[in-house]
Formats: structure tokens, C-alpha cells, sequence
């Protein structure tokens, strides 16, 4: 069994598993049952200032993506940050704490963009003896219209601002949450950095609308015959995030910053890649909302038996794929591949040649007997046709090696070049 | 009536009033829409579909599948209705392991096609649940067109032709129209009474008469349809049936299958059909299956189906055959009935072993015989084997189970019927063919 326990700046968990800041960790009640089943952590359900509770529709506040079998694809929500009273937050999260002292306790605030508003709370937090504090800089829906959320997250000079505040009022360590509604991930993860951040945690919800009602003629979830744009989280969100998480974790002006990796987290390979990618940490909140608290034996089972199977520690894991992470002009285009039908396993569905023959490069012939075979001459090698046919190790694309001839160009391949050195390039000519 | 599957004779009501029900439902009930798109889904939208090939009347089954995905069931059931107006009992009825389902990729992946025949069905109820018919006929080419016979194959005719503009009267024997979907296809297969409904909503074009309890060579003559019409289409199915030929054949209790069946389609109280206690079907086509298993269904205490050739000479599918199997039918292969004994009813049934000399008695109270049906001759057209040999009467076509070629099944009727429309059609407008 691999040891998963974890160091995520200082705050110790058993697992690298916390469930994000939203329902799940909204209060004591959830919070324990997920202890109970083995979470390592939680960040509580965003807290706001004192005051007036927020309010929250009291329509559906789910829009859903599934797949035929009603498999939860994606998931959009317009709920906002908690509506219970602040002093009864506080009060859970200090006896949960308490009583759960090797879990993960970190708590998710979002107050108005002014100094007093974040010291004020800041020291409400500490009395908890919580862990640290994620800054909830991402929430799309309902706060940003109040100048908070993802308001701020969209404005790195604010997210600056704010995290100066916050370490400078606080002992605790400060996790920045950031917004993927934006076009450049690095430049808040900078900005966060500059304002002493710990650490940065990432993605929250993506600015969506799920489906419209094509008889009311409204986004879903269809609150009173009208709908708003609502956060997108769950798997499909998954690739966006683990490329913000790529880009922050293999930038040099952010690198090393720790990152605490979020966005459709369903299973340990979600999990692992995430680490892999350089997160030290993953949050989890589609996948506990979609099947309850129980899939944490999977994760953590999952994870240890893989680390054990490949002769790893978590931390050998951590960060291993950053190095692989590379622009597109330092690709090898002297790496040529071509597609391999294996004929035993071929159920001759025909799909891989619809899909090369319509949409690509003619490089796939049919047979009258329905025998599909690849011409070389024509593949350039984009591999649509491994990932249009359904059965899994039929097509494989097969590396030709050194000094082979590529029948299509009628080239011999090469050592390593990239476009830098690519005669086609006009900089690499000016360069000259 | 304290009657049991053990009372000896050909006795009535040997089940509990509601096993009746239960015995004869829906053999593959209608999938709800949840299961229909799990089932949808499993679909790849194969390139050129070797399914759509081996379907006889060569439904797009890629594209009615994904109109199911897509939400729009009854779309999907336009596309196959386009080109086969009986979509819905050949979702019931087809043996789909040997056509569509059997060509599937699905099948040679992992043994499990896709489940295109109860998808078709799915399909298909929804768009005959529509208010609407949704066809509509062209405008009148006050041609007018002589149907014989409204099984699949006259119906399917008469529906397109329709639709092309023309007139068409059918002439059907019986006093109900629908052939074999009505009289002879195992009443679980097509529960309830769907036959007549689906004959109903195919009227639901227009332009088609339907005159029962016309029969030609009875009531009315070939020379007179000709006459009065221009065009005749025969479909009038295979009317006959073939004798054993054995002594014993005229002992009460021995029974032609499809006389059995037809009475069992009519029958509205099953409790009120008697069925033997020891029951021996000879023949190994679909209708022998029918017989064996219906009357499992209706209370037979043994049953024993005895073809004379070994089971893969079985003009039934394997799926049947396990069927009647599951349902408790004794299946004995490579015996040939040489006698039947009794003192005025069947008491027993004497088989020699194919090819041999040594025989044995299987114990009978009731007797069906399923082997082979045949035409029923037309005056002026020739007869080969049990078809028609070929219809070289100018204006006359036909299809279906009367002609050679089809293998015998209600799909192939169909498409023959449909095809057969469009020759009239072209010969009638002069569309070249
Ligand atoms: C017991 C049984 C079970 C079967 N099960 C299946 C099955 O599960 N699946 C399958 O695909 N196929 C099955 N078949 C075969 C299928 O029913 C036939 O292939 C199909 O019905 C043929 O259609 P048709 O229109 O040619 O003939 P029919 O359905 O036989 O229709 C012919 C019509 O013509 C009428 N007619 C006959 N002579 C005259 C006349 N002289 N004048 C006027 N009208 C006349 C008849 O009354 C009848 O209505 C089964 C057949 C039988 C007997
Ligand atoms: C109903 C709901 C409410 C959420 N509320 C908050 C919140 O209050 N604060 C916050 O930082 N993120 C909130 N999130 C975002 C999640 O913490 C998380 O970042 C996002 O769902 C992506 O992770 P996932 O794909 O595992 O769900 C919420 C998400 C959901 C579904
Ligand atoms: S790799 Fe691309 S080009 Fe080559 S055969 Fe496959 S689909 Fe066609």
C-alpha cells in the first residue's frame, strides 16, 4: 500500500483528496459523513461576510449533460455561496476540526473587495483553528454581478491586492481559487503569486448553459420561464483544467507554486493525471455530488495500487509529466507514424473509413467484402481513425524507424528537427 | 371446469383463468424510452451497413436508430415505414438473428447485436401512436388496380400504390383482412390485436378498398380482374397444406398446424380452447415451433415436436428452436411418421428412424401436422412445386409466399408487394421500368 499522505503547504491530510468548497462541505453533517468515509479533506462551502444570509433560487438550480445511459457528463449550477448564517459556519468548522484533526481544513471565503471586509473575517477564521483559506476568486454566477468571485479572479491587479491583504492578516496559508472564465490562466496564477500566495487552486466553473428548453424557449435549469448562464463542472470540464493546471505548473514565472489540482475529478486516473501534471493536491465535487462520499475507497485504492504498480511515491509522482509538456514548435516533425488495421480484430464497421474518406485524407480503402486497410501513401498520420473506431488496440499507429521512407512525402526519416529549424518557417529563415 | 395440464383428451381450460394472459403477452415487450436509448446507443452508425443489406425490404437501420438518439422516435419510424409499411409486425416477427441482427458488427464483436428488431418496434409504435397517417396519396391517376389476397404482401402493394395515386380494390378471401399476420404468426408475437390495427392505420392512406370474402376462382374470376382493372397483383399466400400420406391420417385428433393456429388467433377466451394432454407435432418449419409452443402455452402436459431430418435442416431458426425448448417442447430429430394408431381418435404415433427399419410409438392425444404449406391453383396460371411457376400474364404481377424466391417470410412478402407497386406504377405511367 503507498503511502498517500500528504503535505499540501503545510496543511497535512491522510489522502491527497478534498472535496471542493460546495454543497458537500456545506456543513458539519456532510462534512463528517465524508470523514467517516475517508476523505482527507475538505475546503467548507464558500463563506461570506456577516450579515443578511445570502438567498438562493428557489427553483432547480442544476442544468445537466448526460450520455445515453444517463451518465452525468457535465453539470452546471447557479447556486451561490452558503446561505447559512456565518456564526453557525464558524462554529461546525471549529468542532469539526476538533474533532477530525488529521483531516484537511480549509475554508473557502469570498467577502466585498475591501481591506476591513477580509481581516474582519480573517479573524473569525483563525478562531477555528482551521487549516488555511482558499479565496474563492471564481464563482461565474450571482457574486461576480456583486463585484466579487470571478469579478475579481478576472482582474489580476485585484487577485494581487486581495492575497497581500489576506497574508498580511493572516498566519494561515492563503490558497488562491482561480476563474478559468478567462483567457490567459498564467497571468492571475501570477498575480496571486506576486500577492504571497501559497498556493493557487484551480479551476472553478465555467461559464455555460447546458441546454435550452426548445418549448419555453429558456436556458435549463429554467427558473420561471427564464434562465441564467450557470458554472460547468463535472468530467467534461476535466481537459480544460488540466491544461490551466499544465500551463501554470510548466510557466517559469509560476513554477513551483503549488497547485491544487480541481475540474471533474471522477476516479484515481483523473486524479493521478492531475498529479502528474504537477498539482499536489485534488478536489473533488461532481463526482461525490453524482455518487456520495463512498467513491473516496476507489480513489484512494486506485491511486495506492497504481503508485505500487509502477514503484512510486507520490512525490515521484507529483510534477512528472510537467517536463513533457511542450509547445507545439518544439514537436519532433520528424516523427512519423502510420495507421495499422489489425484484421483479427476488426469488426468492419467501416467507421474508420467514413471518417478518412469524407473528412480526411482518402488514406483508408474498402474492400466489396468490407476489408479495410490503410494506404500509406495517403496517411499523414492524424490518428482519427484510432479514435473513431470502437474497438480499443485495432488501430495503432506504428512509428517508422530511422532512415524508413515515408511513402506519402517519399521522405527518409530523420533525426529530431522541430519547425524552429523547419525550411517552411519564415523565422527560422530570418534567423539565418 | 377443474381441468389440468394431466386430464386426459383434448380438453379445455387446464390453466388458471389469468396464466392464460401471461402465457400469451408480449414474448419481447416494448422497451420504455430509457431502455430504447441505452439499446440506441449501442449503434456505431456503421459505414454502407451491413445490417441495411441483409434487411429484404433494406431499411436505413444506421439512420432510424439515430433519429431514436436523437429524440425523435417517430421520425425513426417514418424512416423504416418508408420502406416497409409493415415495420411493425416485422418487428415482431422477424427472424432478425438471421437478417439484420445477424449481419450487425456487434454480433461478430462480442455475440451481442445491436437490438434493432425491438428498437424498430419502439419506432414504429410511436409513430403509429401519431393522430396522423403519415403518408399522402399523388394526385389521381385514375388507374385503377385489382389486389388479390390481403396479406403482406396485397397490403403493401396496395399501400403504395396508393400513395402513387392510384385506385386499388383488394379482393380477400377470408372475412377479416391481414393474411398470416392475422391468422397465422404466434399470437405472442403479436399480442393484443395488432394485426388488425396495423391494417386499420395503413388504411389510414386512403384510396384502398378492401372487399372480404371475395374469393378468386369462387367469386370472382383472373379474366374478369383483368377485365374490369388495369392491373392485378396476387398475393394470396400459400392456401394449402401437404398430407402425410400415412394410415391413421384421418383418426380424430389429427390436425393441420396452421388450421390450429388459425383457430387459436381467432379464439378471444383461450380457456376455452381444447388442447391435448400428449401432444406430437411432425415438421420442423416455424409453424411446427408455433404449434408446439402454443400448446405448451395453453396447458399440454408434453409436447413433442418430430422432424425427420436432423436439427440443421430445420427450416427454423435456432433462436425458435430454443424457444420451444425453453418452453418445455420435447424436440426429436431424424424420425419419420409411418403410422398413426387408434380406435377412431389418435391414440399414438408410430416413427421409423430416417433411413431405417426400427420404429417407435410416441403416445398422442392430439396430432399436428406442420409439413408444408402450397398454393392453391389459378386457373390459367401454371404451378411449379408449390409456388406459381412465373406469372406471364401481361397486367398481372404477384409476390409474397405464392411466388418462388422469398423464404417464406412475412419481410420478404412485403418487400416483394412494395416492388411489385413500383413496376405498376412505372407500367401504368409509362416510367419506363
Ligand atoms: C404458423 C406460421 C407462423 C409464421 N411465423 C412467421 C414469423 O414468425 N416470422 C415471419 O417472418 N414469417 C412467419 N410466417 C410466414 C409469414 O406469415 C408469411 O411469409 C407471410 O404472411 C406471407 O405473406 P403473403 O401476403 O404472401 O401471404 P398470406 O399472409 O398468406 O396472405 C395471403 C392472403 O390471401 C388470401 N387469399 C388466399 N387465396 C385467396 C383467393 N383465392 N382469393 C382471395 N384471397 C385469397 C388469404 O386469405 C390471405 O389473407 C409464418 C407462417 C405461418 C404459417
Ligand atoms: C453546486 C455547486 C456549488 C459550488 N459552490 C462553490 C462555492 O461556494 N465556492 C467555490 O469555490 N466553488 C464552488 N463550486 C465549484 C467547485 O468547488 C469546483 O471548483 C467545481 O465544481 C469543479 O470541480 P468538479 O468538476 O469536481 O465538480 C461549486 C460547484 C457546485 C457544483
Ligand atoms: S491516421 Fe488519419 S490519415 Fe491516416 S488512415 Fe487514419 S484517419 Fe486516415
Amino acid at each position: 500500500m503507498a503511502d498517500l499522505s500528504t503535505n499540501f503547504v503545510g496543511i497535512k491530510s491522510p489522502n491527497p483528496y478534498w472535496l471542493a468548497s460546495a454543497p458537500p462541505t456545506d456543513k458539519e453533517y456532510n462534512v463528517v459523513r465524508a470523514f467517516k468515509a475517508g476523505w482527507g479533506g475538505v475546503v467548507w462551502k464558500t463563506l461570506g461576510a456577516e450579515g443578511p444570509p445570502i438567498v438562493n433560487v428557489n427553483g432547480p438550480r442544476y442544468g445537466a449533460v448526460w450520455g445515453a445511459d444517463r451518465r452525468l457528463l457535465g453539470l452546471n449550477n447557479i447556486e451561490l455561496i452558503t446561505d447559512r448564517p456565518l456564526e453557525v459556519n464558524l462554529r461546525e468548522i471549529k468542532q469539526v476540526k476538533r474533532d477530525w484533526p488529521d483531516r484537511a481544513m480549509v475554508v473557502s471565503l469570498m467577502v466585498p473587495c475591501d481591506e476591513e471586509s477580509w481581516k474582519a473575517i480573517l479573524a473569525r477564521v483563525e478562531e477555528t483553528e482551521a487549516d488555511g483559506v482558499e479565496l474563492n476568486f471564481g464563482c461565474p454566477h450571482g457574486m461576480s454581478e456583486r463585484g466579487m468571485g470571478s469579478a475579481v479572479g478576472q482582474v489580476p491587479d485585484y487577485i494581487e491586492m486581495v492575497t497581500r491583504w489576506v497574508k498580511k492578516h493572516s498566519r494561515m496559508p492563503c490558497i488562491v481559487k482561480l476563474t478559468p472564465n478567462i483567457a490567459d490562466i498564467r497571468k492571475p496564477a501570477e498575480a496571486a503569486k506576486r500577492g504571497g500566495a501559497d498556493a493557487v487552486s484551480l479551476i472553478n466553473t465555467i461559464n455555460s448553459i447546458t441546454s435550452v428548453n426548445l418549448d419555453d424557449f429558456s436556458p435549463e435549469p429554467m427558473i420561471d420561464g427564464k434562465g441564467a448562464h450557470g458554472g460547468y463542472c463535472g468530467p467534461a470540464v476535466k481537459p480544460i483544467a488540466l491544461n490551466m493546471v499544465a500551463e501554470i505548473a510548466r510557466d517559469p514565472a509560476t513554477a513551483g507554486l503549488p497547485i491544487s489540482g480541481i475540474g471533474g475529478v471522477s476516479t484515481w486516473r483523473d486524479a493521478a493525471e492531475f498529479l502528474a501534471l504537477g498539482a499536489g493536491s485534488v478536489q473533488v465535487c461532481t463526482a461525490a455530488m453524482t455518487y456520495g462520499f463512498g467513491i473516496i475507497k476507489e480513489l484512494n485504492a486506485g491511486l495506492s495500487q497504481y503508485l505500487d504498480d509502477k514503484g512510486m511515491t507520490l512525490d515521484q509522482l507529483q510534477g512528472r509529466a510537467v517536463p513533457n509538456v511542450t509547445d507545439w514548435q518544439y514537436l519532433n516533425l520528424n516523427y512519423v507514424t502510420k495507421a495499422r488495421i489489425d484484421q483479427d480484430l476488426c469488426i468492419q464497421c467501416g467507421r474508420c473509413f467514413a471518417a478518412c474518406e469524407d473528412t480526411s485524407h482518402q488514406a483508408i480503402s474498402m474492400s466489396p467484402d468490407r476489408k479495410f486497410e490503410v494506404i500509406d501513401s495517403e496517411c499523414v498520420a492524424c490518428n482519427l481513425c484510432v479514435n473513431v473506431c470502437p474497438v480499443q488496440d485495432c488501430i495503432t499507429m506504428e512509428e517508422l524507424p530511422l532512415g524508413a521512407v515515408d511513402e506519402r512525402t517519399g521522405e527518409t526519416v530523420r533525426e529530431y528537427a522541430n519547425w524552429t529549424s523547419h525550411p517552411n518557417n519564415p523565422m527560422a529563415r530570418a534567423a539565418e | 371446469m377443474s381441468n389440468s395440464p394431466t386430464t386426459p383428451g383434448i380438453q379445455p381450460g387446464r390453466l388458471s383463468p389469468d396464466a392464460y394472459g401471461a402465457h400469451f403477452d408480449d414474448l419481447y415487450p416494448a422497451y420504455d424510452p430509457h431502455e430504447a436509448m441505452v439499446a440506441a446507443d449501442r449503434c456505431y452508425f456503421c459505414h454502407d451497413a451491413p445490417c441495411i443489406t441483409a434487411c429484404p425490404t433494406e431499411i436505413d437501420i444506421p439512420l432510424f436508430i439515430r433519429q431514436i438518439q436523437a429524440g425523435q422516435p417517430d421520425a425513426a419510424g417514418k424512416t423504416i415505414m418508408d420502406q416497409n409499411i409493415f415495420g411493425g409486425t416485422c418487428a415482431r416477427v422477424c427472424p432478425t438473428e438471421t437478417l439484420c441482427e445477424g449481419a450487425c458488427v456487434r454480433e461478430m464483436a462480442e455475440g451481442k447485436p445491436v437490438e434493432i428488431g425491438r428498437l424498430q418496434r419502439y419506432a414504429t409504435d410511436s409513430l403509429m401512436e401519431r393522430p396522423d397517417h403519415p403518408y399522402t396519396r399523388a394526385a389521381s391517376t385514375g388507374k385503377h388496380v385489382a389486389i388479390v389476397g390481403a396479406g403482406p404482401a396485397g397490403l403493401s402493394c396496395a399501400h403504395r400504390l396508393a400513395m402513387h395515386g392510384h385506385d386499388v380494390t383488394v379482393y380477400e378471401a377470408q372475412d377479416k383482412p391481414g393474411g398470416l399476420n392475422e391468422f397465422g404468426i404466434a399470437a405472442y408475437k403479436m399480442a393484443g390485436d395488432f394485426a388488425a390495427r396495423e391494417v386499420e392505420w395503413l388504411l389510414g392512406i386512403g384510396g384502398i378498398t378492401i372487399r372480404t370474402g371475395q374469393a378468386l376462382g369462387r367469386d370472382v374470376s383472373l379474366d374478369a380482374l383483368r377485365a374490369e382493372h388495369d392491373a392485378v397483383f396476387l398475393g394470396t399466400g400459400l392456401g394449402d397444406v401437404n398430407q402425410l400420406g400415412i394410415p391413421g391420417e384421418d383418426l380424430d385428433g389429427v390436425r393441420d398446424a396452421v388450421d390450429f393456429i388459425a383457430e387459436l388467433r381467432q379464439t378471444d377466451d383461450l380457456s376455452r380452447l381444447a388442447i391435448g394432454r400428449d401432444v406430437v407435432v411432425i415438421g420442423g418449419g416455424m409453424t411446427a415451433v408455433d404449434a408446439a409452443v402454443q400448446s405448451k402455452l395453453l396447458g399440454a402436459e408434453r409436447v413433442s415436436m418430430v422432424y425427420r431430418r436432423d436439427r440443421a435442416a430445420m427450416s427454423a431458426s435456432d433462436h425458435e428452436i430454443d424457444h420451444a425448448a425453453t418452453e418445455g417442447v420435447t424436440i426429436l430429430t431424424g424420425a419419420t411418421p409411418v403410422a398413426i394408431h387408434g380406435q377412431g381418435a389418435v391414440a399414438e404415433v408410430e416413427f421409423a428412424y430416417t433411413g431405417g427399419d426400427e420404429t417407435f410409438r410416441l403416445k398422442a392425444d392430439q396430432v399436428f401436422k406442420a409439413i408444408g404449406q402450397k398454393l392453391v391453383p389459378v386457373d390459367g396460371l401454371a404451378t411449379e412445386g408449390r409456388k406459381f411457376a412465373g406469372v406471364p400474364l401481361a397486367g398481372v404481377w404477384a409476390g409474397g409466399d405464392c411466388t418462388g424466391g422469398g423464404e417464406d417470410l412475412t419481410v420478404t412478402a412485403v418487400a416483394q408487394g412494395r416492388d411489385a407497386a413500383e413496376a405498376i406504377h412505372a407500367d401504368l405511367t409509362g416510367n419506363g421500368i
